[in-house]
């Protein structure tokens, strides 16, 4: 559904229908591709800074996120990715059975 | 005790970066980053994706005010002119001077200007400032034909740009390849084929010899090599980079193609560091020091620099270069040692490094072989030394990147799958694949 038709909707108090999700999960990054070019931010339909994620490879955790996988479309280094809930549950406890929750740090 | 004074001189990947990293170990020292543009930090990749008009200007600042603020980073504005190595004081072109304790040269690298008269004409353009790609972009509006020069993604990434606005594009190449550092003639004409439909008209074998201007000095036409004219209002020039070290001459500092360092980013004068495209650092690749033009390498030393500078003594291991880019919505990624092995081809000058490459990608392989893999839309090609991988290119299809990246990286004994990977074609993507799902065992428990 495009933005502006859910905006309609809202504002028309028309029958609701859930938004669509691929499905459940989050884009994560890989810090060493990512050029903060802003490429992502900037299709971001809710306008999170992915940009700011993406700089300190962190998962893209944001609470407003719609899961509408556009800034992992658009981003010309391949620097974004969508991972499962189910691969972030194995990669935990993976790491987890690994004995670092955490990976180490250089500095 | 005074509290330490960091000058950093550069406001980009690497300065910016070591700035962050100091002010996360020394909260109490002074730090200061000297900049020549009047901007907050930008992401200079960035600038062919507003030229493109994939996203504003205004988008590609990747650091507020705020964020300086925040960090206490005292952002000056000035261009740095002199350096005094015994009196530890940078002088600016304004008279002032700024002493230091520790010094961060990151003034990274400028499109070279072309070695032809006439390149001080006005519509002769780079894409290497936010200052340059604006003007190149206002430019263009009234631009009837354009002629873009050199070899390098960065030209590739400007005709794109052009073409996209609507200006009639030309090409012009020296050789007879496009990407001819980098590309074989398979993965060439996979981009040729894209950039024709695009609008981009491509001239091999087309040299320039001279910009001829009109009476208001403004760009009317080219000369060619073989003496004939080509009609043209603007000139995109993009032939390479030279390293901003004029800082440094007349020091004891050392220098070859940009400033040399050691693997902790130190001068061969004590306090002063560099990192950046300005830094030429010990890669172990090839065991030489090499040239960088690519920001997360000038992330990674910046950071390792800014450590050093703590008096954390940290050596900075150099990765395999790699980097991705999209041409003309074709995803292209170089990872390692790919020279596609031409005997005339041998890196000389730095000039011939442009902006997103590495050095280390156009160093002579030795006894290397090479697979292959393409199906007309995508290609892979890998380069093995031995039992390892050292490099490899993939256009188009992008699902072998990682397991590709990892193999070389983790410099991964390819021994047992090494025939599968000289055969080429649907086995060698198969045999990658299947041994990625055996070392990811994250993803293959899914």
């Amino acid at each position: 559904m495009s933005a502006m038709l859910l905006i309609r909707k809202l504002l028309t108090g028309a029958p609701q229908q859930p938004v669509q999700t691929l499905e459940l999960g989050r884009v994560v990054a890989d810090a060493s591709r990512c050029v903060q070019c802003g490429v992502c931010g900037y299709n971001c339909p809710v306008g999170i800074p992915v940009r700011d994620y993406a700089r300190q490879g962190l998962p893209v955790d944001n609470p407003a996120c719609i899961a509408c996988g556009n800034c992992v479309a658009v981003c010309p280094r391949g620097t974004l990715r969508w991972e499962t809930a189910a691969h972030t549950l194995v990669a935990e406890r993976f790491a987890q059975q690994m004995g670092s929750r955490e990976p180490a740090r250089e500095d | 005790m005074h509290n330490t004074q960091y000058l950093i001189i550069g406001n980009g990947a690497a300065g910016a970066t070591a700035a962050e990293t100091i002010r996360r170990h020394d909260s109490d020292g002074e730090i200061t980053i000297l900049t020549a543009e009047p901007y907050p930090m930008y992401s200079r990749p960035g600038l062919a994706y507003v030229l493109i008009n994939e996203i504003p200007a205004k988008q590609i600042f990747c650091r507020t005010l705020a964020w300086y603020e925040n960090l206490r980073l005292n952002l000056t504005l000035g261009r740095a002119t002199q350096l005094d190595v015994v009196n530890r004081l940078v002088w600016l072109a304004d008279g002032r001077s700024l002493p230091y304790d520790r010094l961060l040269i990151a003034t990274g690298a400028r499109a070279t200007p072309p070695p032809y008269p006439g390149h001080d004409l006005q519509g002769v353009v780079y894409l290497d400032t936010f200052d340059g790609t604006n003007e190149l972009i206002e430019r263009s509006k009234r631009a009837r034909r354009a002629v873009v020069v050199g070899g390098g993604i960065t030209a590739l990434e400007m005709s794109e740009g052009l073409a996209h606005r609507g200006v009639e594009t030309h090409y012009f190449l020296r050789r007879d390849r496009l990407w001819s550092r980098v590309f074989t003639d398979e993965e060439a004409r996979l981009l040729e084929k894209v950039m024709c439909a695009h609008h981009v008209h491509i001239h091999y074998n087309t040299e320039v010899s001279e910009i001829i201007g009109d009476r208001r000095g403004r760009v009317r036409e080219v000369k060619l090599k073989d003496g004939s004219t080509f009609k043209c209002d603007l000139l995109g020039v993009a032939i390479g980079v030279k390293p901003l070290i004029d800082l440094v001459q007349n020091t004891p500092i050392q220098t070859d193609r940009a400033i040399l360092v050691n693997e902790f980013l130190e001068s061969s004068v004590p306090g002063v560091y560099a990192a950046g495209d300005c830094a030429q650092v010990y890669d172990r690749w090839t065991q030489q020091h090499m040239v960088d033009i690519l920001w997360p390498s000038a992330v990674a030393e910046g950071a390792a620099a800014g450590l050093n500078m703590v008096g954390k003594r940290h050596a900075y291991v150099k990765g395999s270069p790699f980097n991705a880019c999209l041409l003309f919505g074709l995803h292209i990624t170089t990872m390692g040692q790919i020279n596609p092995g031409r005997d005339d081809e041998v890196v000389k000058v730095v000039q011939h490094i442009s902006r997103g490459s590495s050095e280390v990608w156009y160093t002579h392989p030795r006894t290397y072989r090479s697979a292959w893999a393409g199906d007309g839309e995508n290609t892979l090609r890998l380069v093995i030394n031995g039992d390892f991988l050292v490099g490899a290119i993939l256009i188009g299809e992008q699902r072998l990147a990682d397991p590709l990246r990892y193999l070389i990286e983790q410099q991964v004994d390819i021994r047992h799958l090494r025939a599968d990977l000289e055969a080429g074609g649907e086995t060698l993507k198969q045999s990658l694949l299947r041994f990625w799902q055996h070392i990811e065992p994250v993803s293959a428990a899914v």
